[in-house]
């Protein structure tokens, strides 16, 4: 019931922001998103097209991903690209706060979704790690380290800040499958973000942490260093007693 | 006037002539005269008819065991005690082999202790009368071509139940456990939880986990029955004409299982913009085999060796999603002559 809510919503919300879309084709009457009008000339006009309508074959339309897309790429250095075709990565950000805000209101004024509010400090530690487990770890690795698919590297989410997860998880970033409200509802995601916070620092229980990846990288420590260590050890022993 | 030979003919019988003279060379090659009695070393004692047919019947009996364990092995399915089976088999084989040759021993070869100094080595004379002793200890071996026969039989046999084993690292016998699945045309599919899905559930850019409705927790652990549910727009689908009419408005359910070595998918690349973006893709964490699922689970990366295994799905009037069918292949890792197979009801 709530995802066809949902839907309903996003479509009332999507038939609204048509009608100003349509007529938009130029300067946005507010000042924020007039600067972002004159920014998304400079960065994005390139790939994203006159009026963020996209271009076939090189860069989407950001007609309908709101500022929830733009917040994200723009905050995680995502965007602007390198080079098109790339993957894109965690680069640092070389926009100003109010330029970004500027560019964020841009797009927004095509219409979609707003920035997410999540509230980690309500979610469930154990839930989160069930849900991650599920969910995410199959790509980034159940403590959030990241990993490999065939085509893309999940990252790790040690710099992700929980509103940058928040953002993933509905966004789908790159080859990431994206999560409605249906597949993961906000209380769920709260659970999530919690439980990645708690990867960023994990327990701590002494010596060499080797990513806290648990027992396989420890047994592999343990019998090609520490073994031949002690082998190595015994040797020399044996030869100075000899 | 005589009728033509049939064509082929002429072949048959070079074949049957050369088989017939085979065993007459095996049979009567080097036979040696017996030597005279005065010029043996091991005297002259009689044959023993009895002791070796005893041998020969408990070798026989030695290789009906092993071949025994061989069946035993292979329809293990069907018996209730089946270890206790093959390890009473293999036991008898090895009983009744060490049987035969304590007849041996204590019936057939003259037996004598004798104690002196080794001699030294290469010493022709010697080694001359090592083997003439040894020649003839055997002449109480009345029949030891047959003889050799029954030791070749129950050694091979019981080789073979010693090998039978590695059948083991393939099904060969019993596969029907390997094709059968859980699904039938009309059931649902539901949830972890055991929620209907219905076709509006299932989103574009997500992958979601489906069980046939109505299994309990046991059976969802069966290796057919859980599948990756994605959704992908029809003018995507590649399908190959064979699973034409396999998916419903582009909702496609796929075995969950890798083809290669039985891991769960749990990757799904879903690309957010196609055209400069790998394609969809499902992946299986273990090794990388990576599946197109618009071109009906062909593999494009990876060790997996043959496609992933489509279920057949259609919506029914009330939106929910239901199986049309069975897989088109068998389900999970790939085993000798799996591709000769189909799954199962």
């Amino acid at each position: 019931m709530r995802a066809v809510l949902t839907i309903a919503c996003l479509a009332a919300a999507g038939l609204l922001a048509a009608g100003p879309a349509a007529a938009a084709s130029g300067t946005p009457k507010k000042p924020l998103a007039a600067y972002g009008y004159h920014l998304y000339g400079e960065y994005c006009l390139s790939c994203h097209g006159a009026n963020a309508g996209g271009r076939g074959g090189v860069a989407p339309s950001l007609h309908g991903v709101g500022a929830l897309a733009a917040d994200f790429y723009l905050r995680t250095g995502y965007m602007p690209l390198r080079h098109l075709g790339m993957q894109p990565r965690r680069e640092p950000v070389f926009l100003s706060e109010h330029q970004i805000r500027a560019l964020v209101a841009y797009v927004a004024s095509f219409g979609g979704p707003p920035i997410p509010t999540p509230k980690p400090e309500i979610g469930d530690v154990s839930r989160g790690l069930s849900l991650f487990t599920e969910h995410c770890a199959g790509c980034h690795q159940v403590v959030a380290q990241g990993g490999v698919v065939t085509g893309a590297l999940p990252p790790a989410l040690v710099n992700a800040t929980p509103l940058q997860v928040a953002q993933a998880v509905r966004i789908g970033p790159y080859v990431m499958p994206r999560f409605t409200q249906h597949d993961l509802s906000n209380r769920q995601l709260d659970s999530i973000i919690r439980y990645v916070e708690l990867t960023k620092n994990p327990d701590r229980p002494g010596g060499w942490g080797l990513g806290f990846l648990g027992p396989v990288p420890e047994g592999l420590v343990t019998w090609f260093l520490a073994i031949p260590a002690l082998i190595v050890l015994c040797l020399l022993l044996g030869r100075r007693l000899r | 006037m005589p009728a033509l030979p049939a064509p082929g003919a002429e072949n048959v019988s070079r074949i049957r002539n050369a088989i017939v003279s085979a065993l007459v060379l095996l049979v009567g090659r080097g036979r040696r005269r017996p030597k005279p009695e005065d010029a043996r070393i091991v005297p002259a004692q009689p044959a023993h008819p009895a002791a070796e047919l005893a041998v020969l019947a408990l070798l026989g009996l030695s290789s009906l065991c092993a071949l025994g364990f061989i069946l035993v092995y292979a329809f293990a399915d069907s018996l209730s005690n089946a270890t206790q089976f093959l390890g009473a088999a293999l036991g008898l084989a090895l009983l009744f082999l060490a049987a035969a040759l304590i007849v041996v021993g204590l019936k057939l070869v003259p037996s004598e202790e004798v104690a002196g100094e080794y001699p030294p080595h290469e010493h022709p004379y010697e080694q001359q009368v090592i083997a003439e002793v040894l020649d003839e200890s055997g002449t109480r071996f009345t029949r030891s071509r047959f003889f050799k026969l029954g030791l070749l039989g129950a050694g091979g046999t019981l080789g073979l139940a010693i090998l039978a084993p590695a059948v083991s690292f393939g099904p060969l016998f019993r596969v029907g456990d390997f094709l059968r699945t859980p699904w039938r045309r009309g059931r649902r599919l539901v949830d972890e939880h055991g929620e209907p899905y219905k076709a509006s559930d299932i989103a574009e850019k997500n992958f979601y986990l489906a069980f046939p409705e109505g299994v309990n927790d046991e059976g969802k652990e069966e290796m057919a029955a859980s599948l990756v549910v994605i959704r992908l727009k029809p003018d995507q689908l590649r399908l190959p004409s064979h699973l034409k009419g396999y998916d419903a408005h582009g909702i496609l359910a796929y075995s969950r299982i890798c083809t290669h070595a039985g891991c769960a998918i749990t990757l799904y690349r879903a690309p957010l913009f196609q055209p400069d973006e790998p394609k969809p893709a499902l992946v299986c964490p273990c090794h990388y085999s990576t599946f197109d699922p618009a071109a009906g689970g062909t593999v494009t990366f990876g060790p997996a060796g043959r496609d992933l295994p489509l279920l057949p799905v259609y919506e029914d009037s009330s939106g929910h999603l239901r199986a049309k069918g069975n897989f088109d292949g068998p389900v999970g890792p790939s085993w000798w002559g799996v591709r000769l197979w189909k799954a199962q009801p």
